[in-house]
């Protein structure tokens, strides 16, 4: 039962825990891994402080879009098994604290990616909050099934803010892996979107299951997994990874396609457990880590 | 007459509780700022010679 806000007339403060999980740790994860990979694998040598400073800034960023998102989703959130334990929907946390707390805390990120790295990265890193907040979260999710497609781009910056962080440049390398997750999102999101669809439908968001049907989405999973594994695999035929990175890509992206080749040709009936979709879903995210950490393992300890 | 919800009885010792552990996490997040900041000063200093 939702926990009430408010004690007679006096509002209790915020619990910090609620204040952090407002941040979406969880996505938070993923997004300090690919950015310090982007850092790590860059040229040259970053002060180690310096190079933890930006990896704290893209964090806080992620972490305040993620507290954004949740303030302006707070009534979808309530719709949703997955999302109403939420702070907000469970009404643990004012809305109006959230926004606060997601505008302070992408201010702060700024300030701090200023401070420790360079402007590029901090406009980068300002176009990825922006981004996230105003293009996915207010614009295109409630409109278009394509939300996912067009909104990975939010997600496929932190690769590329920390390879600027530590350089000062872009180059093709960061630009591929930008290529690479944004590629991955969709049939990431959509085998997930395929066993909580349910939940979508509720809440009235247009993920690709409920408007364009099974079918289509798992014909685009396949379609989206099988040029994502060539773009995964193309730094090595292109000259900028080594074989260490290329054989990982290979095989990963082989198993990421027969995965996908699975939940794209299959049919389901009523009581369907969704195991194939479940195995892509956990699988995308491995597969993501493990090919990162191969860049990095390629430039420091090339075959 | 209105049918008000009663409301709930004011729980102080609750509220005394988070605003410490609030008071707390912000001495720390703010110490832990001000070393931080300490040392990109340090770092950036060391680059610039």
């Amino acid at each position: 039962m939702a926990q009430s806000l408010t004690h007679g007339e006096t509002a209790l403060p915020a619990d910090w825990r609620d204040l952090f999980a407002l941040t979406k740790p969880r996505v938070m994860s993923l997004v300090v891994f690919t950015a310090l990979c982007g850092l790590l694998a860059a040229p040259g040598q970053v002060h180690p402080v310096l190079a933890f400073s930006s990896i704290l800034a893209i964090a806080l960023g992620a972490g305040a879009s993620g507290a954004l998102n949740q303030w302006y989703e707070a009534g979808l959130d309530a719709k949703m098994k997955r999302t109403q334990g939420r702070p907000l929907p469970a009404g643990r946390l004012d809305r109006q604290t959230a926004l606060q707390f997601g505008v302070g805390l992408a201010a702060f990120s700024l300030f701090l990616m200023l401070f420790a790295s360079n402007w590029q990265a901090t406009l980068l890193l300002a176009g990825s909050i922006l981004f996230y907040v105003f293009v996915y979260t207010m614009w295109l999710k409630p409109r278009t099934p394509q939300n996912i497609v067009i909104g990975g781009a939010a997600g496929a910056f932190p690769p590329l803010i920390g390879w600027v962080a530590a350089t000062g440049s872009i180059a093709p390398l960061p630009v591929l892996l930008f290529l690479l997750i944004f590629l991955w999102t969709p049939p990431h999101f959509w085998a997930l979107a395929l066993f909580v669809r349910s939940d979508y439908a509720a809440a009235g968001i247009p993920m690709m299951p409920v408007v364009a049907g099974e079918k289509s989405t798992r014909r685009q999973i396949l379609f989206y997994a099988i040029i994502m594994a060539a773009a995964a695999i193309a730094p090595w035929p292109l000259g900028y990874t080594g074989a260490l990175y290329g054989w990982t890509a290979i095989i990963l992206s082989t198993l990421f396609v027969a995965l996908s080749v699975q939940v794209g040709t299959r049919r389901t009936g009523d009581g369907d457990l969704m195991q194939p979709e479940k195995r892509l879903f956990a699988f995308s995210i491995a597969y993501l880590f493990i090919l990162f950490g191969a860049v990095v393992a390629d430039h420091w300890w090339p075959l | 007459m209105t049918d008000e919800p009663t409301p709930e009885p004011f729980d102080e010792a609750e509220y005394r509780r988070r605003q410490r552990s609030r008071a707390n996490l912000m001495a720390l997040l703010l110490g832990g700022l001000a070393i931080l900041f300490f040392f990109i000063t340090i770092a950036k200093m060391g680059i610039l010679k």
